[in-house]
């Protein structure tokens, strides 16, 4: 089914690579996006995550790192907004701060399934024949796990850190990109173009780069903001098994998973940073709903 | 058909050999010794070197491939290194727990997805429309571990309404069958295990389903919109047909097929999400079994494991396209 | 303040749906569903499975019921109430009384101990136990290196498999003699351990491999079923030799969380349970229903420093500084209660404990002046080992890593937290991988020798299977502790230790941290809970009312 819903794809993205030759389009896309109330509200909430994360020092009313044992397990007050930690640290600062490492997760982790899945897919793509099926075989593996056992397994064997957890999480999501450019690439190396520019001499990795990956784009940022939501949500999914940032980084989801203990007494240490978590995500999936709207319409689901 | 299915089966040849090599090396390049997490921190050097030889961890990788694959071929999975329980046996005791929560996880995903995608797709638009939707993205935004936690906060801690562990309360007698105690206590017409059965099961049930849920909800809804755009069903309006039924003899149908596609895919999903949602609701099922056995290097347990995983998975996903192509005629086997 | 954040939490969410639909409907969320569960609290009260039987919660299942062969607590747990040894601890302490042996008799060069036996007990089986059978026992874990306490506590090893034992041999129908190779002054208090519960040899034929999940012993619980990571249960042995158990049943139930344990135990659904987060005590203590039972404490938890490794920690002066610079008090409030601060490497309750060392003490001037003294006034970095699952000696120790983490930010020291599972944790530290360290120890024998020779002698500072991960090496220290092992008498000994114990002060190859007395939170109806210092008790003298 996977390659029947990719070759559907890729037929709509045929169709759909034939509007967008001009710039304007892009800027007709925008404000599309801008116009539709749900994207909206994810810039939004996405614009204020960076703004967060700029003036973090600015914005958090403590140090995130400060203990104060005496302190431990506060109730939310005027101190302390959002209450305090174990070690009696300020729950509000520190989650000011993890918004940095949360960016950096989303941003890195997709960074990652973006290069490398693109990069596979391409080749594989254009190349076709043998290349492309060692490519898919492998791709196929991955596929048969499901991600976080993946990604699990791969922390176990590169270590435990916040470093490590982004690569299992990005290698995790290579499939998804690989799939989608090589069935773009696919449509795309037999237009006439493509045919033109090999007829004059152009070499392969120049085709490959300038002519044929700049078509897949649309797909891919639309793939990529949809993706970060997911990666967000499954590295904090590691640090809560352990797996993931080590102490003492206000990653929100080993905040999440330190404050487990204190559940019945002091339920605000798991509560805030899982709402931070579930509001940041939702950011990410309503822009990118809306990209994926305004990009293509036809891609709708 | 039948050659499709047969074709199909043997390319999953490759597929799960390759699984199987990525679980064997991958659990070889941990560091770390098995030998001392089985005897601990109070064994000498002497013994730890007795258990390796024994347990033919001094063996070259390789060998221990070609063993590991030997005893798989005629269906022994090995023996677990910490527990010295057969694989088999060990897995066999668990599965039903996974299933049972999978299913009934997919069941309330299907059953309120599919029906909250229909109603809002019928009256787009209406409040119902906005607000399942609306909750359907925060759905799919959801940290599972994070909504099971708050869960057992207001549901066991604050009101004290449903267990936050385990399956059946110990004073439950349950004679079992399939070891699915839902299953099992209507089976045997016992309803006191019925109830506490579903209560067990209601958390980590809701849990599990939110994000295949939300997902499915929002793609009945917009396969259900696209169809019901369509001539036919327009035509079919204008023959005079009662509107409700027009809408689920031939939008439901024409809809279906997307919704297959993604609840084939969202089993997949449960397969891992039961890993986080067996941790917090302390649920004896598979999930939590390999990622204990992972952490702590029970090579036979891990790669068998993670072999059945991906066998289970991939067949999923076949029977999904098997399904799909009986349902759209139009599509080619191929 | 609950109910704050609850509301708070309800509010947000409420506002953002509202926000995310642009409509303005009340709130409809968690309706489904619950609407007939109201009344599981009053059925969840009767849940215990009836007033004979007892459900005692804990964290994780027994590996196996072949008491021989494990080294985890949790099976260790279960088969003490299966097995009986030759000679048990009191209720209480770790002096031995008689158990399967009535009384027994030491030769004058303490080389040769002979047991009678009772003549009265019967294996579960209904098979008689005999002298033959002790043999059998002994001569079985001799066989391999699975049997790990015996290879432990006897120093066997591959070309010596029977360890100081040199022979056991039936002297009679209902006596057993032991021929040891050299003195050893803890042999009667070992023999109490639960490893060396005396199983049925008819069983262990009959079931060969799988004999560990069919035990079959002695004592006062005979074993009936076990559900993998879900429960063992156990009923009562009506034949017993000894103190007849007033329960009916036990059922031992695996809860891997311990918020949702204690939940449980809140609930009525279990009647005890161990491993409490620190955080539910105080909880516990209010609710009316349960009580609070700790263990005595035969424990030491301890950050140990590599003086192995190349770098600062090689000076005895840094060492010192770090024991000044860490405030133990404070990093002691952590432990919600459950720890009194440890100075010296063995518990005040063994005899031979040193009560007249003084503390390091906090003082961060001196500290910052000894660092500087040393050459290391500019700061340094150090890793800090830590294991990620709590152990009874230190319940918390991401927690405690990171307080002592800031606090050695104080005086420079940049420290960079190592969390490793239990396993991997441990061959880190016996490779010496780490600078600074997590461990502890729980007594086995409730003799000194088993704190200081196992965890600070030289002997047992090689790299790969160190149980002194300090790499302490003091040769003055290490010809005491050999002297007091071959020593007799108990007060001579006593003072070795003392001695011992004054030169580890000196060296601080350690930072001591505590000394707990694991809580365990038990209903009120449950009378005669009395917790043994080694870890587990058998449940006998339990009573339900």
């Amino acid at each position: 089914m996977e390659d029947l819903a990719a070759e559907a794809k890729a037929d709509q993205m045929d169709s759909a690579l034939k509007q967008k030759k001009n710039s304007s389009l892009w800027l007709d896309s925008l404000s599309r996006v801008v116009k539709s109330k749900t994207s909206l509200i994810g810039l939004i909430i996405i614009s204020l995550l960076i703004i967060i994360a700029a003036f973090a020092p600015q914005i958090a009313t403590h140090s995130p790192t400060d203990q104060s044992i005496i302190n431990r397990y506060q109730a939310p007050s005027a101190e302390h907004w959002l209450g305090t930690d174990e070690l009696g640290r300020d729950i509000f600062s520190r989650l000011v701060h993890g918004s940095r490492i949360t960016i950096q997760i989303g941003v890195i982790t997709v960074g990652i399934s973006m290069i490398v899945g693109v990069f596979l897919g391409a080749v594989a793509g254009y190349f076709g024949r043998w290349v492309d099926q060692i490519i898919m075989r492998l791709i196929d593996i991955m596929m048969a796990f499901p991600s976080i056992l993946l990604a699990i397994a791969l922390v176990a064997v590169l270590g435990k850190s916040l470093t490590n957890a982004m690569i299992a999480v990005g290698i995790v999501g290579v499939p998804h990109f690989a799939r989608i450019v090589r069935s773009t690439v696919l449509s795309v190396k037999e237009t006439e173009y493509i045919e033109a520019s090999r007829v004059i001499g152009a070499k392969n990795g120049r085709i490959l780069f300038s002519h044929v990956l700049p078509n897949c784009l649309a797909p891919i940022i639309v793939q990529a903001t949809l993706t970060i939501g997911t990666a967000i949500l499954d590295a904090a999914g590691l640090s809560f098994l352990g797996l993931g940032a080590q102490p003492p980084l206000p990653e929100w989801g080993a905040m999440l998973s330190d404050g487990r203990s204190a559940l019945q007494t002091a339920p605000w240490v798991v509560m805030f940073p899982g709402f931070a978590i579930l509001l940041v995500v939702l950011g990410f999936n309503l822009l990118g709903d809306g990209l994926r709207d305004a990009l293509d319409p036809r891609l709708k689901q | 058909m039948l050659n499709y299915i047969i074709r199909r089966l043997v390319s999953l040849v490759p597929v799960v050999i390759g699984v199987s090599i990525l679980a064997f090396s991958l659990m070889h390049l941990v560091p770390g010794d098995p030998a001392r997490s089985i005897l601990g921190e109070k064994a000498t050097e002497t013994q730890l070197e007795m258990l390796r030889e024994e347990l033919n961890l001094n063996d070259p990788l390789i060998v221990q491939y070609g063993n590991f694959m030997g005893k798989i071929a005629t269906g022994d999975l090995g023996e677990s290194i910490k527990s010295k329980e057969s694989v088999a046996a060990e897995i066999g005791g668990r599965l039903p727990a996974t299933i049972e929560l999978t299913l009934f996880a997919m069941t309330i995903a299907v059953v309120v997805g599919v029906l909250a995608g229909v109603i809002a797709a019928v009256k787009q638009y209406s409040w119902f429309d906005n607000l399942s939707m609306s909750g359907a993205l925060f759905g799919v935004s959801m940290p599972i571990f994070w909504l099971g936690l708050m869960m057992i906060w207001l549901f066991s801690v604050e009101l004290n309404w449903l267990p936050p562990s385990g399956r059946l309360s110990n004073d439950i007698e349950l004679t079992t069958v399939t070891n699915l105690y839902l299953l099992d206590s209507i089976l045997t017409l016992n309803g006191e295990a019925f109830v506490d059965a579903l209560k067990h099961l209601l958390m980590p049930g809701l849990a599990l389903a939110t994000i295949p849920m939300a997902i499915i909800a929002r793609m009945t809804r917009s396969s259900m919109l696209e169809v019901m755009k369509q001539d036919y069903i327009r035509t079919a309006n204008a023959k005079g047909l009662a509107g409700r039924l027009v809408v689920f003899q031939h939008a439901l149908k024409n809809a279906s097929l997307p919704v297959l596609t993604v609840i084939g895919l969202q089993f997949g999903f449960l397969l891992g999400g039961a890993v986080l949602t067996e941790t917090i609701f302390s649920w004896p099922g598979v999930g939590r079994y390999v990622v204990d056995a992972i952490l702590s290097r029970d090579y036979p347990v891990v790669q068998s494991t993670i072999l059945i995983i991906a066998v289970i998975f991939v067949l999923v996903n076949l029977i999904t396209d098997i399904l799909y192509t009986l349902f759209d005629p139009r599509i080619k086997l191929d | 303040m609950k109910k704050k954040a609850l509301w708070m939490l309800l509010t947000l969410f409420a506002m953002m749906v509202l926000v995310v639909a642009g409509c303005s409907s009340n709130d409809e969320a968690n309706s489904e569903g619950d609407s007939d569960s109201q009344d599981t609290a009053d059925s969840a009260e009767e849940s215990s499975g009836g007033s004979d039987t007892f459900v005692f919660g804990r964290g994780a299942d027994s590996e196996q019921l072949d008491p021989s062969k494990v080294t985890d607590g949790e099976s260790i747990y279960v088969t003490n109430q299966i097995y009986d040894t030759l000679v048990r601890y009191e209720q209480e302490g770790t002096e031995v009384k008689p158990a399967l042996a009535s009384d027994w008799k030491t030769s004058e060069d303490g080389l040769k101990w002979t047991f009678q036996l009772r003549d009265d007990v019967k294996f579960h089986d209904g098979t008689d136990f005999t002298a033959e059978d002790v043999v059998f026992n002994f001569e079985r874990w001799t066989e391999g290196a699975e049997y790990v306490y015996y290879g432990y506590m006897f120093g066997a090893s591959e070309e010596d498999p029977g360890g100081i034992i040199e022979k056991v041999e039936a002297t009679g129908d209902y006596e057993v003699t032991f021929t040891l190779s050299e003195p050893n002054a803890p042999f009667l208090n070992t023999l109490a351990m639960p490893p060396f519960g005396i199983a049925s040899p008819d069983a262990i034929k009959k079931h060969g491999e799988d004999y560990f999940k069919n035990p079959v012993g002695t004592g006062p619980f005979v074993f009936e079923e076990w559900k993998q990571d879900d429960s063992i249960t156990l009923s009562k042995n009506e034949d017993y030799f000894g103190e007849t158990a007033k329960v009916d049943k036990v059922i031992f139930r695996v809860i891997p969380d311990n918020g949702a344990r204690f939940m449980e135990l809140q609930a009525g659904s279990i009647d005890a349970m161990n491993g409490m987060n620190p955080q539910d005590i105080q909880q516990a203590e209010e609710d009316d229903a349960l009580q609070i039972i700790r263990r005595p404490s035969m424990n030491v938890s301890y950050m140990a420093m590599n003086t192995d490794k190349e770098g600062p920690l090689q000076d005895k002066k840094v060492r010192q500084a770090i024991n000044l610079a860490i405030d133990k008090e404070k990093l002691l409030t952590l432990f919600e209660g459950i720890g009194k601060p440890a100075k010296n490497p063995m518990p005040p309750s063994l005899w031979g404990y040193n009560d007249e060392i003084e503390d390091y003490g906090y003082d961060v001037e001196k500290a910052k002046s000894l660092l500087a003294e040393a050459g290391y006034g500019d700061g340094m970095s150090l890793t800090l080992y830590t294991m990620s699952n709590p152990r009874p000696y230190l319940p918390q120790p991401k927690f405690a890593a990171q307080a002592i983490q800031e606090m050695l930010k104080e005086v420079n020291i940049e420290v960079e937290i190592v969390e490793n599972e239990w396993d991997s944790h441990l061959s880190a530290t016996e490779n010496g991988e780490h600078d600074m360290a997590f461990l502890g120890w729980t007594g086995d024998n409730g003799d000194p020798d088993n704190f200081l020779y196992v965890l600070l002698d030289k002997d047992n500072a090689k790299k790969g299977s160190a149980g002194n991960i300090a790499f302490y090496k003091n040769d003055e220290l290490h010809d005491i502790l050999k002297k007091a092992q071959t020593e007799l008498d108990q007060d001579k000994r006593s003072s070795l230790y003392k001695e011992a114990q004054e030169i580890i002060h000196e060296d601080a190859p350690w930072f001591p941290i505590a000394h707990t007395t694991p809580p365990l939170a038990v209903k009120k109806e449950v009378k005669n809970y009395i917790p043994h210092p080694t870890g587990s008790e058998p449940f006998n003298y339990l009573e339900l009312n």
